[in-house]
């Protein structure tokens, strides 16, 4: 572990998504829009606050999940990852520089959809507001993880994409969104507890329904343990030495 | 001068079932060592092996007395794989500057880097907007920061204008007298002459080792490209 090399692979991570205009708006004003549309359509309805929250918990995880396990692809298949593992970088320096990068962007996406849906859109939030954009934050870096860990079973960026409907998907279907996961089928149930956007759902509807901070930290303990184990297993799909 | 940079016993590599090193003994010292041989005839696996990037089946690779990939190694290593590894989307100066923060180098090293591949003028460009050979141009002023005692380059001048591969090669030279051993791989065999030492290769085998000149007399032939056509057929 090397602070200096770690921040030095965010820093890059940072510069290339700054440079690339069309990525950085996508991933700042996208889940803006999206929600605003959401907040459009139920207008008049209380569903924007039954369902506003999962989305801030939905929206770092997905798109953190894609435009990481694309970019470490991109970076497995160019020779730079190559060239860095024959460098005197540790993989865990590789893996939380990408965390932190990321984590910072999604800081601000989170800073931004939260400051839309509570300022703007009259979010009813009971918790601390902050701890939204912690959770998002988490959030992100989980879908880091994850995105990292299967950009190892993908070939070519077609393929990486591809994972998103089977890693992420069933997170979403299950996560509580569409019925409350204690009134999902047993087995269900059972499978939606060992999903990690479960908790970071869980974690967004206890912030806005209660000011009751107890099980929020506790469903972020369990999203960041996930998080870790991604980055974990991750660092085992990366190889110095390949065939 | 370092004598016995990179000692090679017995090494045995197979990817994807196809045996692509067979046995293979040698020692590469300083100065400027080519290796030469058809595409596919795995030199870019033995580069690898010496950077400790590749899975090998048996042997040992030892570099500068630790074992090829060590972590010491790994800040004396200067590596350039065949496809230019640099961010497509970032400048020159912005690849350098990042590889030289990994690696612990300072700024001035950038600017020498830059200077060495003759790439100052383009600099503030970003690098998927230039031309392949300034792109790996590009690659191997990144293998030039934190001045590496050993030089590992994988087909490093393929495709660059005379004027520049001329340069280049008395850039390896210029680096090989102040005391790093350079590695370098073509399969253009009008390279030849231009290395210290020659190993040839084909099929995963070494067929002849030495200075261009001995491996020319010793085929009786005028250039190395007989040669190697001489010791292929000799040995069929």
């Amino acid at each position: 572990m090397n602070a200096r090399i770690t921040l030095a692979i965010s820093g890059r991570v940072l510069t290339q998504i700054r440079r690339d205009h069309r990525t950085l708006a996508m991933l700042l004003v996208l889940p803006c829009l999206l929600i605003t549309l959401l907040w459009w359509m139920f207008e008049d309805t209380p569903v924007f606050d039954e369902v506003g929250p999962a989305l801030l918990a939905m929206f770092p995880f997905i798109v953190m999940f894609l435009v990481t396990s694309v970019t470490t692809l991109r970076e497995r298949s160019s020779g730079t990852l190559e060239r860095l593992l024959a460098m005197p970088m540790g993989k865990l320096d590789f893996l939380l520089g990408y965390g932190v990068a990321f984590g910072v962007v999604a800081a601000a996406q989170s800073v931004l959809a939260v400051a839309l849906s509570v300022g703007l859109l009259d979010l009813d939030v009971q918790g601390p507001v902050w701890l939204l954009t912690v959770v998002s934050v988490v959030d992100a870096v989980l879908g880091t993880a994850l995105g990292l860990f299967v950009s190892a079973f993908a070939q070519t960026e077609f393929q990486a994409v591809q994972f998103m409907p089977a890693v992420v998907i069933p997170q979403i279907l299950l996560c509580g969104l569409f019925i409350p996961r204690d009134q999902l089928p047993d087995v269900l149930e059972w499978v939606s507890d060992v999903l990690p956007l479960s908790y970071a759902v869980d974690a967004m509807q206890t912030l806005t329904l209660t000011a009751e901070t107890a099980d929020v930290w506790q469903d972020l303990v369990v999203v960041a343990a996930f998080a870790l184990g991604g980055l974990v297993l991750g660092a085992a799909t990366l190889r110095r030495r390949t065939p | 001068m370092v004598n016995n940079a990179v000692e090679i016993h017995d090494l045995h590599v197979v990817r994807g079932g196809r045996t692509v090193l067979e046995h293979l003994d040698v020692t590469i010292g300083g100065g400027v060592t080519g290796l030469l041989g058809p595409s596919g005839c795995g030199k870019s696996t033995l580069m690898r092996c010496l950077v400790g990037v590749q899975q090998v089946k048996a042997g040992t690779v030892t570099v500068f007395g630790e074992p090829a990939g060590s972590q010491p190694l790994r800040a004396r290593v200067g590596y350039v794989t065949q496809a230019a590894s640099v961010y497509d989307d970032l400048t020159v100066a912005e690849n350098l500057r990042f590889f030289a923060r990994v690696l612990g180098a300072g700024r001035d090293d950038v600017e020498r880097a830059v200077d060495a591949v003759d790439l100052a003028a383009h600099q503030g460009q970003v690098v998927g907007r230039l031309s392949g050979g300034q792109r790996s141009r590009a690659s191997l002023a990144a293998a030039l920061l934190g001045k590496p005692d050993l030089l590992v380059l994988d087909e490093p001048t393929v495709g660059l204008d005379p004027v520049l591969r001329r340069d280049l090669w008395a850039l390896f030279h210029g680096l090989a007298e102040e005391g790093a051993a350079v590695f370098v791989s073509s399969h253009v065999m009008d390279e030849a002459d231009r290395c210290d030492r020659l190993l040839l290769m084909r099929e995963g085998r070494l067929i002849a080792d030495g200075s261009p000149q001995e491996i020319r007399e010793k085929a009786g032939t005028d250039d190395v490209e007989s040669a190697f056509l001489a010791i292929v057929e000799g040995a069929a």
